[in-house]
């Protein structure tokens, strides 16, 4: 208790100017504009011992407008449920999140979510799970139609659109699941360790994907995961986690340009950066102890 | 035949599939070994035919019952207690049903209640629903009705219930709002496993279908075994018995293929 997380940035320009250094890429790519403004919350759990547990402990974090941030942290840091307060699925004990500058007070179409179990609706087909937001929004069918073609395109599953869930492999729910979500124009998207239950080699082809779709998208991506590898190969930003109680640790940038190809895991930078996540999750599992 | 062979292990192993013949011979044979048996022992005179009429009794006794029409007006009778009774509880069980599998609040103020009925056997309340109701058709479907809803009320939360709350948070992220949650994710989602309940409880309905009939009916399947036994007609008794088991078995029938029909995806 007491430790904080790791100040964040002061000012955005302060990070800009590091990332001038290093990558000018960087610059084209993330806007200076806040999109998701997580601000001293904590999130208790009454026990049946009667003290509560502390899930988040005055977690701040910010992420910029078309940035991609992984959060990163071991089970039980709370990075789930940091998810579910900003989804709206949950609310804080205390603080205050923010998307796109209204507060976050109740689950919307503008925060989009993929989970990491299977949660397409198993009676509709595949473009009609794409379809379903849509259909909230009481969007006419022939404009429906175009964007549920759009996204079964962009997900690769042009020739499934009338497959039922169950007719599909893990990789290609979570594709849907992916499509359905962006389908609705969120002004976010929050995933929840999406690749999980999937083998490594789909989960590697997945990532891919997931990259290629954030570039023509360039949505705002707040992406959770316990797997480092898949943090630095996807992410702009890592936000390292710490458990109990679960908090920011650090905040990495991720430095390696894009299009970012599966043979980077070789490479030095992100040898590096790994070393560093790993030792931050390291020590505080040992403090634990 | 011999090629495909199957062996002992196959048939002791736990959750080991049979190829399908092995199962419709195995379901023919004991089929096959219960009309037998009773032909057998009607035949010999271990039993009196007074008390086990042979098969072809109970099959000669249709055919006239059936000619002059009595059978088709009980059939009848007993088909519209058991639809009427069976229809009006699954209307109101359903929707309540739902509604306490997805409101906790419901759940709480139906459920002990519902859970202390649910035990009250129906046939200590057959005098109570004639003096209270007289003994009109709306009697022996209060029966049907009273042996059916509470359960179907139960079974089906329980189904609503089980709904994956991952489903509804999916949902409401896509934009549905609270309300519209269960008519748009909790009943899709509860449609196979209503249908099963409705298809366990038409079962139900028509094992209380004798109950109903047996006190105060002037028509109906029961109603004539009752008569049958005053005249020591064991055949007639017989007869009800094998044709309230087939139209049982038709109205399951129905709801399997329904279910099969609404709900492939389940499947």
């Amino acid at each position: 208790m007491g430790q904080l997380a790791e100040p964040l940035p002061s000012t955005v320009s302060d990070e800009q100017q590091k990332q001038d250094n290093t990558t000018p890429i960087k610059e084209a790519t993330t806007s200076e504009k806040i999109q998701l403004h997580i601000d001293e919350v904590t999130l208790k759990f009454p026990t049946s011992t009667g003290t509560d547990f502390t899930a988040l402990d005055k977690v701040s974090m910010e992420v910029r407008e078309n940035e991609f941030a992984v959060i990163v942290g071991p089970s039980g840091c709370g990075k789930s449920s940091l998810l579910y307060l900003t989804a709206g699925l949950n609310s804080p004990t205390d603080g205050e999140i923010k998307v796109a500058g209204k507060v976050v007070d109740g689950p919307s179409a503008e925060r989009g979510m993929v989970f990491q179990g299977y949660t397409l609706f198993p009676w509709l087909s595949v473009s009609e799970n794409i379809e379903f937001g849509l259909k909230q929004k009481k969007m006419p069918a022939p404009e429906r139609k175009k964007i549920v073609q759009k996204y079964l395109k962009e997900v690769g599953l042009e020739n499934f659109a009338d497959r039922n869930p169950k007719q599909l492999s893990g990789g290609m729910k979570q594709r849907v699941a992916i499509a359905r979500s962006l389908a609705n124009d969120p002004e976010i998207l929050l995933m929840d360790e999406p690749f999980g239950a999937l083998d490594s080699q789909t989960r590697m082809q997945m990532q891919q994907l997931l990259l290629q779709v954030w570039e023509h998208s360039k949505k705002t991506v707040v992406f959770v995961t316990h797997d480092i590898d898949e943090a630095i190969m996807l992410g702009d930003r890592v936000f390292v986690m710490g458990a109990r109680p679960g908090r920011i640790q650090k905040v990495l940038d991720v430095n390696i340009p894009h299009p970012r190809t599966l043979d980077m895991v070789m490479e030095p930078d992100f040898i590096s950066l790994k070393r560093e996540i790993l030792s931050l999750l390291h020590d505080d599992l040992s403090e634990m102890h | 035949m011999s090629s495909k062979q199957v062996s002992f292990k196959q048939l002791t192993s736990p959750q080991e599939e049979l190829p399908k013949k092995v199962v419709l011979g195995a379901g023919t044979l004991s089929w096959i070994v219960l009309l037998s048996s009773w032909f057998l022992l009607s035949a010999s005179d271990l039993v009196p035919t007074m008390f086990l009429p042979s098969p072809m009794d109970v099959l000669s006794t249709g055919v006239r019952l059936a000619e002059n029409g009595t059978l088709f007006e009980h059939m009848w009778a007993s088909i519209q207690v058991v639809l009427i009774g069976f229809i009006v509880s699954s209307m109101l069980s359903i929707p309540l049903g739902m509604l306490m599998g997805s409101f906790k609040i419901v759940q709480a103020v139906l459920e002990p209640l519902v859970n202390f009925i649910r035990y009250l056997p129906v046939t200590s309340f057959v005098p109570l629903f004639i003096l209270w109701i007289g003994i009109g058709i709306e009697q022996r479907v209060t029966v049907i009705f009273f042996g059916v809803f509470f359960q179907q009320l139960v079974m089906i939360s329980d189904v609503s219930r089980g709904v994956s709350k991952d489903l509804l948070h999916a949902a409401y992220t896509l934009g549905t709002s609270r309300s519209k949650v269960v008519t748009q994710v909790i009943a899709p989602a509860s449609l196979p496993g209503i249908l099963d309940t409705l298809r366990v409880t038409i079962g139900w309905a028509w094992t209380y279908l004798v109950v109903a009939e047996l006190v105060a009916a002037t028509s109906g399947l029961g109603y004539i075994s009752l008569k049958a036994m005053r005249g020591f007609q064991v055949d007639v008794i017989f007869l009800a018995i094998v044709i309230i088991g087939l139209l049982g078995l038709l109205t399951d029938q129905f709801f399997r293929v329904l279910r099969a029909r609404l709900s492939a995806w389940a499947n």
